[in-house]
């Protein structure tokens, strides 16, 4: 697959193939993390809304090549709050850097961007639509993990109804023949297009309202946050919340090679006392992120 | 002139053009929105609220001296799925033709998703038709699924 000056907007775009060859160079990344190959090239980053960890992990990832960042980190701090549209936004930042890297809330708006730029955009999450380089370090750590991404028993953890991460993860596993364990409240389970993606694909998936039943039966466990405005009843939040938090304790009995990911942040989903189990990988997760950043800045620059 | 020409003829005959016949008649003002036909030099005529055998009331719109390309014909499809385009040369029928559900829906419907970019900016709804039977478009931005009854014409 040739990337150079293509956009990543959406993890529908891609196929198995371009997954793979994403991945591939990630792990190059992974044993060479600091090289020179951005020097002389400046990177934007466009975030119209908060973020720590993606934002911080592009930066990171341009800075061990040798690029500079500009941007800004808040859309109070851009043209935005004076009422410049986001096309004129972008264009006028397509003359300072040789790639974009934006976040922005409202939905469709990295796809608009990679139309009006004249250098190709990097989504880093649109609302609750895409956010495609989640979804590949996501890919990249189960296959670091399990040392294959065919044939895994994975779960899916919470908010299964609003969580965009869930939703692209299920998309592209289902091209590695995975079976799915969907566990949620019943107000909050996976939407029903999602599911049909599934059966499309011939796969199977399983729906629970009890974790710990789940976890001697899979690979991965990936926890999300539940968020307390889904809810229209109170007391039903507080039952829902208690019953989705992770401890060391219900981790007896799981399958030797098991390992908990999380998107991060993490309120109460995952107890502390997990974190120094050998089972806990989401900071490493969070790392990842690193990695499959530069593969993906390497390529649309046509560095890699 | 017998009665049942006069009938035919209460939007007046042309001698060469488009006559668009069995639109639903409160779809009239929307094709010609669609087509282009509210600022057009050509002379339109339409009628709304007429006798059909088939649907019991219709729409009709003649164009003079116009010819549509099947894109611009697909067009229509989603507003007045059972119009007939006629094609006139010289008072005398040429071709009928039905219009079909394209694949592309541009810039007619808006999209469901009140959190979409073309929501907020001046963005060209553009949508993927993923069944047509039942009217599902996917949207190019957001990529959510506008349904048969939440289109929005705009």
């Amino acid at each position: 697959m040739n990337m150079k000056n293509k956009s990543l907007i959406s993890i529908n775009d891609f196929c198995k193939e371009e997954y793979l060859q994403i991945l591939d160079l990630a792990t190059y990344f992974e044993k060479n993390p600091n090289q020179k190959i951005l020097e002389g090239f400046v990177v934007a980053t466009l975030f119209f809304e908060p973020s720590t960890r993606t934002r911080l992990s592009f930066e990171s990832a341009v800075n061990r090549l040798g690029g500079r960042v500009i941007g800004f980190s808040d859309a109070a701090l851009s043209s935005t709050t004076k009422g410049e549209s986001l096309a004129d936004t972008i264009r006028t930042v397509s003359n300072y850097a040789d790639l974009i890297v934006m976040r922005h809330p409202i939905e469709g708006s990295a796809r608009w961007a990679s139309q009006v730029a004249s250098v190709p955009i990097i989504n880093a999450g649109d609302g609750s639509n895409q956010h495609p380089t989640q979804c590949l370090l996501d890919l990249f750590t189960i296959r670091q993990t399990q040392g294959t991404l065919d044939n895994l028993d994975i779960a899916f953890v919470g908010d299964l109804k609003y969580g965009r991460t869930i939703h692209s993860n299920v998309i592209a596993l289902s091209h590695f023949n995975t079976t799915f364990h969907l566990v949620s409240p019943e107000e909050l389970k996976l939407p029903s297009a999602v599911k049909m993606h599934i059966k499309s694909n011939n796969l199977q998936y399983f729906q629970y309202t009890d974790l710990e039943e789940v976890i001697p039966k899979v690979d991965i466990i990936y926890m999300t946050r539940i968020q307390r405005e889904r809810f229209a009843d109170p007391i039903e939040y507080e039952r829902v919340k208690n019953s989705y938090t992770l401890t060391k304790k219900m981790l007896e009995g799981s399958r030797e090679n098991l390992k908990i990911l999380h998107p991060l942040p993490r309120v109460n989903e995952i107890s502390v006392d997990v974190d120094l189990d050998p089972r806990a990988y989401y900071f490493k997760q969070a790392l990842n992120g690193v990695y499959i950043r530069q593969a993906l800045i390497a390529s649309i620059l046509g560095l890699a | 002139m017998k009665p049942e020409s006069r009938k035919k003829l209460i939007v007046s005959a042309i001698q060469n053009g488009t006559v668009i016949d069995h639109i639903p008649s409160h779809a009239v003002i929307q094709v010609m929105r669609i087509l282009n036909l509210i600022q057009t030099d050509h002379q339109v005529l339409f009628g709304m609220n007429l006798d059909s055998k088939k649907y019991g009331n219709k729409g009709i719109i003649k164009i003079r001296d116009k010819f549509f390309d099947d894109v611009e014909i697909n067009k229509i499809a989603l507003v007045a799925p059972t119009a007939t385009l006629i094609e006139i040369r010289d008072f005398e029928v040429i071709s009928k033709k039905q219009a079909e559900i394209p694949d592309i829906v541009e810039g007619i419907v808006k999209c469901f998703n009140p959190k979409c970019i073309t929501n907020y900016e001046q963005v060209r709804t553009r949508f993927r038709v993923i069944d047509k039977q039942n009217l599902r478009l996917l949207c190019h931005y957001c990529e959510k699924i506008t349904k048969n009854e939440n289109i929005e014409f705009i």
